[in-house]
């Protein structure tokens, strides 16, 4: 395997240039990509190195005795290593790949608690969850008599602690709770928020599908029992993510779906599962799209967790005040903690409305309810226009999606 | 950024002010009383809600209508413009109506359909440019031919 060649360009800003899918216009302008948080564009680096496995060394895993089929192993399982150090997981064995961060939701909902829940019992998440962590635990609700129970947050967009603390008795069965909110990039404590739970003896859930882009991730410094995250947000290829959990959680869990590869032995009187993480990965994985995230790691750590953190949290200031300066703006989210993002509104325009007319300038946002309809309940609003930055984003970028806002004015006046 | 004059008109083409005055000002907005048909539109992409509300009478014509719900600039105006096109006509007529929109909005077909004056939805031709917004543009249109079809699943762009 290659080996993450050294950075030596001396700003993040530099990325743009690996990011080859950048350099095209849209509508005769030059591309402004502001729609990381739904789906981050690839380096040429994971572009590359899918291209490469799928050219060279592509065979299924775990199951041959012949070249192309260790080669193809040592790639997946490489690609694991990389996972595992990137979150700082205390063993590969936590490690387990997944589809994205739906599945590794949906995952924990069915094998961890379906088995152990019952009526009575409660199930806790917010009011800032994205769709993904709603709806897997409404189902649970369904199939067990559970109960969801929801912590409000407040008009900043922030979840409001006291409630959220207490709301966690004894009869909670799991705390479910995102890292960064998508619509809003409201950065949660979730480090305090799991202390408490710890002491309490609440296990919890961290959707991190918008943490892991932008913040270095120490899953034994936060102590949680499960980190769900998907690929595509962290600049890998789609279709592709993780479930970290606590070794010894997983070890008590049943198999999520049954098949091929997460067995020892199959006979038709018993079947013996594999070990963890192959007990939870049935079928034929999504190889090359692991190996492609895998090189993501590389990328990230290549440029560095902290840098990109460092570099985001500075143009996300910028950006926020020179959308602020705009009249007739509404921000929507204003936490005191936040990454990347920034939901707006303007005047009385639709903001499907907005998106059409910045992309008429090259300009892509995401407009919509973002897969969190709550949050616009909350706010009273359909939908909003959002802003994503990733490390690719520049000074430039801002200025042309504040100029494409201000045409939008215009078309409107 | 300097941008080129083509974007500028096919942006003037889709938001023309007849759009703009009845997204503003929407016709015949709210719920009618004594409806008896109607119907949802639900455009899960966006997120556009809109319920059409007509009033048949036993010679199966359109005697009144209205809808109420929220959505962008195109749907709100393609609604209001739906109940200006087919308040008093018979119901087969309205149905023609929808029959030669979705057709010329979906498929760029503009035939002529005699007895069927489109002048004033001419107005919608600019979402023609704009592939993502065709579906706001015929949701009101998929409502009405639901509710004259009596159908009980909401009508989706989809």
């Amino acid at each position: 395997m290659s080996q993450p060649q050294p950075r030596t360009a001396s700003s993040v800003a530099d990325c743009r240039a690996d990011f080859p899918i950048l350099e095209q216009c849209i509508s005769g302008a030059p591309l402004v990509y502001l729609d990381s948080a739904a789906s981050a564009q690839q380096p040429a680096a994971v572009i590359d190195a899918v291209a490469r496995y799928q050219r060279e060394d592509h065979a299924n895993v775990h199951r041959g005795v012949h070249t192309l089929s260790h080669r193809a192993t040592e790639a997946y399982e490489g690609a694991r290593d990389k996972l595992r150090d990137f979150i700082n997981a205390a063993s590969r064995r936590e490690i387990v790949f997944t589809s994205g961060t739906t599945e590794s939701i949906n995952l924990v909902a069915q094998s961890y608690c379906r088995p152990r829940i019952g009526a009575g019992d409660k199930i806790l998440i917010t009011h800032l969850e994205h769709h993904a962590n709603i709806v897997p635990w409404q189902i649970l609700c369904e199939q067990t008599g559970a109960e969801l129970l929801v912590a409000p947050i407040d008009d900043a967009g922030q979840v409001e602690l006291d409630a959220l603390l207490a709301m966690m008795t004894d009869d909670v069965f799991i705390l479910a709770i995102s890292h960064v909110s998508n619509a809003l990039g409201t950065i949660s404590p979730i480090a305090d928020i799991i202390a408490t739970a710890k002491e309490r003896g609440i296990p919890v859930l961290v959707d991190g599908a918008q943490g892991v882009p932008h913040l270095a991730i120490d899953v034994r410094a936060l102590d949680c029992d499960f980190y769900a995250f998907s690929g595509h947000k962290m600049f890998g290829p789609t279709g592709t993510g993780v479930l970290y959990g606590r070794e010894s959680l997983l070890d008590a869990m049943p198999p999520y779906q049954g098949g091929g590869d997460m067995i020892l032995e199959v006979s038709f009187e018993a079947t013996v599962y594999n070990e963890l993480p192959y007990k939870f990965e049935a079928g034929t994985p999504n190889i090359s799209g692991c190996v492609g995230l895998g090189a993501a790691v590389d990328y990230l750590q290549s440029v560095g967790m902290q840098r990109i953190a460092d570099y985001e949290h500075e143009l996300h200031d910028y950006m926020v005040a020179e959308l602020k300066a705009i009249d007739g703006i509404r921000l929507i989210g204003q936490a005191t903690e936040k990454a990347s993002v920034q939901s707006f509104l303007l005047d009385d325009i639709h903001s499907h409305d907005l998106g059409t007319i910045l992309d008429h300038q090259g300009v892509a946002i995401r407009t919509g309810h973002h897969c969190a309809m709550p949050v616009m309940q909350h706010f009273g609003i359909s939908g909003t226009a959002r802003a994503s930055l990733a490390l690719y984003n520049n000074e430039d970028d801002v200025n042309r999606l504040t100029e494409a806002v201000l045409k939008a004015k215009q078309v409107f006046a | 950024m300097t941008e080129s004059p083509a974007s500028t008109e096919e942006l003037q083409d889709l938001y023309r002010e007849l759009i703009l005055d009845h997204a503003r000002s929407p016709r015949r907005f709210g719920r009618l009383e004594n409806a008896t048909h109607t119907a949802d539109g639900i455009n899960p992409l966006c997120g556009d809600k809109l319920k059409l509300y007509l009033q048949v009478d036993a010679d199966r014509r359109i005697q009144d209508l209205s809808f109420e719900g929220s959505g962008c600039a195109i749907s709100v105006a393609s609604a209001s413009l739906l109940t200006d096109t087919v308040v008093g006509l018979p119901v087969d007529e309205a149905e023609a109506f929808f029959d030669v929109i979705t057709r010329r909005l979906t498929e760029g077909r503009v035939t002529d359909v005699e007895g069927i004056d489109i002048d004033k939805l001419k107005a919608l031709d600019g979402v023609r440019e704009f592939p993502a917004r065709v579906k706001c543009a015929t949701l009101a249109w998929h409502a009405l031919h639901s509710a004259l079809n009596r159908q009980s699943q909401p009508a989706t762009t989809e």
